[in-house]
């Protein structure tokens, strides 16, 4: 059981965990998720007393880290897997954690032979690759068979068969009625291993709920529509229809349109009175990634524009056009909106087109080396924020995963 | 953009051992300072850095007591009354070099790997790795240099017959008394690393401890800094050093075990800084 009341931290300035309250309970995998610099690392380093927390407290099973009872046999973490001497053997790296926890040296061998690493346990880690430096790093937290388990990041490098294990691993310790507390940004991860989630951004919590809830709260299901790809007239006939009676309609690049408010039958029935046929009528439900993209738009602080090449690009022969380009990146307010009142990020950020949308002439005109270009960005043009003000090809949150 | 995440309040917590209901069978022990010690002698000798910095020490002791010994068999002394034990304080003064850099390592390298981290989430109490981190130290750097010091003080004065003969004290200081002495330098180095937490800005500062107060007193020449230079020319390391082996470099300077009691005043100064640094800063 872990459990944070208030807790904050400030660097000067900056504010990395901001009053920060949440409980983390035994016999469950707790998922904590959130952007890159959110505050989970800095969390976790302030429940096991490496970074004193500016205001608020963080217990676990009722002390403190520091003032618990031999602590080491009550918690095992993980926090950084190159968090190693990297001259020392793997064995002796934990026979020297074993030693200062006053762990039996058999218990080396033991989790050596857990983690897999016993072939080279003689081997100097600066040799290790990622994955089996995060096995010495889960080796090292399960040294002590402590009740509560931190990890950071566990599956970060390691091979698919590695993940599995690591999987299979967190929900084996969990159901033994520990307390397993686990960072990722892989939220497939998250979704097959986690039960509980704890999200944050900017430091502050998002969300302390279940999985399922937090697909539910965070997601609007949706359906695909597709009229014959061969009439523009008929698709335009049917978004207007749709939106007549009701729903709410985004275009999707291939031609195909996303409904939302509007159950499967009605849409049906709105596209027969429209005298539309359907080629595609289907529905679909949101991903934990996708309702954690749209929770978390509001607080990512690092977030990538479109790499401009300006002036590193030889000069356009005449006459040609170079492909269009269609970005892959998630664009922010693509996601339809949650449910009033449940995440205050996503409203925050502007979700209105400031830039006309695709295809109107705006966008084309200001290039005056090809005019005929027919890519709704060009290259060479100032740049144009690609978040969160574009509406241009939005992507299928299917091809940004 | 404020306003956080409302919780709902919890359930309440099912009445049951506060922390969780696992329970690990193996027998719990609580770890004290004597499995600090062993962690801190495991760790200290599966690394190949110390091997390296002790190794040059002996072949620096021994080869540079060897050298003095055979140029002053070649040598007519002539008229000094210069103790023979003092020509080992060349080989001590440079292998103090890999004691310090060695001192530094034992702490400056956890924080630079990040080893740190994991050392305190194994063992939360500062202190306790501190303290074992400078007495295994310690004891390894004063035993070797020890061993050293007394080889090369056999071998010059077997090996160079003339001058005046010491006297027991004179034999114990140059040993003992070294080997002392440069172990409780190193462990200087190590409180400075646990302040620095940075190799190699943590040996620089220990070297230009050593030698800077020496170098600088050779170039005051002026009248007004004649009290100065006379200070720092008297109680340099290298001059306190040299003095244990009953030599001085300046007539008011330290004398026979004076030089002990100096620097583990200013060891236990900078260990006392280190232990309140530890457990104050964020790691």
């Amino acid at each position: 059981m872990i459990e944070a009341v208030g807790l904050t931290k400030r660097y000067g300035a900056k504010t990395a965990v901001h009053n920060l309250s949440f409980q983390v309970r035994p016999g469950t995998v707790t998922g904590f998720l959130g952007p890159n610099g959110s505050g989970k690392s800095t969390t976790m380093r302030m429940i096991l007393g490496l970074d004193r927390p500016t205001s608020g407290h963080v217990t676990i099973g009722g002390h403190p880290f520091r003032g618990l009872p031999n602590a080491p046999r009550q918690v095992g973490a993980l926090l950084d897997a190159k968090a190693v001497h990297g001259g020392r053997s793997a064995r002796s790296h934990l026979l020297s954690l074993a030693q200062l926890a006053g762990i039996p040296a058999r218990r080396v061998d033991e989790v050596l032979g857990v983690v897999g690493l016993q072939q080279v346990a003689k081997q100097r880690s600066k040799g290790f690759s990622l994955g089996m430096g995060q096995r010495l790093g889960i080796a090292a937290a399960l040294l002590g068979d402590p009740q509560v388990l931190l990890f950071d990041e566990p599956v970060n490098g390691l091979d698919p068969e590695g993940i599995l294990w690591v999987r299979n691993l967190m929900k084996q310790l969990a159901a033994e009625g520990r307390t397993v507390f686990v960072s990722s940004h892989l939220m497939s991860e998250m979704a097959v291993t986690a039960e509980h989630l704890i999200v944050i951004g900017r430091g502050q919590l998002l969300a302390d709920m279940s999985v399922k809830d937090f697909i539910s709260h965070n997601s609007a299901d949706f359906a695909r529509v597709r009229a014959p790809g061969t009439d523009p007239a008929q698709r335009e006939k049917l978004t207007s229809a749709l939106t007549e009676a009701g729903g709410q309609v985004l275009p999707e690049p291939d031609g195909a349109l996303r409904v939302t408010g509007l159950p499967l039958p009605r849409i049906s029935e709105v596209a027969h009175e429209a005298d539309v046929r359907l080629w595609e009528l289907s529905p679909h439900q949101a991903s934990l990634e996708e309702a954690y993209m749209r929770m978390t738009q509001g607080a990512v602080d690092y977030r990538s524009t479109a790499d401009q090449k300006a002036g590193l690009q030889p000069a356009v022969p005449p006459g040609y056009a170079p492909p269009p380009v269609i970005p892959d990146v998630p664009q922010q307010g693509w996601y339809a909106p949650p449910p009033p009142g449940q995440n205050p990020y996503a409203a925050g950020p502007p979700q209105a087109p400031v830039h006309p949308p695709l295809g109107s002439d705006a966008v084309r005109q200001p290039d005056p080396q090809a005019p005929a270009r027919p890519a709704p960005r060009p290259p060479a043009a100032p740049p144009v924020p690609q978040a969160p003000d574009t509406p241009a090809a939005p992507t299928t949150p299917e091809d940004a995963r | 953009m404020t306003t956080p995440y409302q919780q709902q309040p919890h359930a309440p917590q099912a009445p049951g051992p506060q922390l969780g209901t696992y329970t690990s069978p193996i027998a719990q022990r609580r770890p004290g300072f004597g499995d600090a010690l062993a962690s801190e002698w495991t760790k200290i000798r599966s690394v190949r850095s110390t091997i390296w910095t002790l190794g040059v020490l002996v072949v620096l002791m021994l080869g540079l007591g060897l050298l003095f010994a055979v140029l002053l068999r070649a040598n007519d002394r002539g008229e000094t009354n210069t103790p023979v034990l003092v020509f080992g304080a060349f080989g001590v003064l440079l292998g103090s070099i890999c004691v310090i850099t060695l001192g530094v390592l034992t702490i400056s390298s956890e924080y630079g790997t990040g080893m740190i981290r994991t050392t305190l989430t194994a063992c939360p109490s500062r202190g306790r790795i501190l303290a074992a981190k400078s007495v295994v130290f310690f004891l390894i750097s004063f035993v070797i240099v020890t061993a050293g010091a007394t080889l090369v003080a056999i071998l010059q004065t077997a090996m160079v017959p003339d001058g005046p003969r010491p006297t027991s004290g004179d034999w114990l200081r140059a040993t003992v008394g070294v080997g002392f002495y440069i172990a409780m330098l190193g462990l200087l180095s190590l409180a400075v690393g646990a302040l620095i937490r940075h190799s190699a800005g943590a040996i620089t500062i220990m070297i230009g401890v050593v030698l800077l107060p020496l170098v600088l007193a050779m170039f005051m020449f002026t009248a007004s800094l004649s009290g100065l230079r006379d200070f720092l020319m008297a109680y340099s390391i290298p001059s306190q050093l040299i003095a244990l082996y009953g030599d001085q470099l300046s007539t008011p300077g330290p004398s026979g075990w004076e030089s002990l009691g100096i620097i583990t005043g200013i060891t236990a100064v900078a260990l006392g800084g280190a232990f309140v640094s530890l457990n104050s800063r964020d790691v």
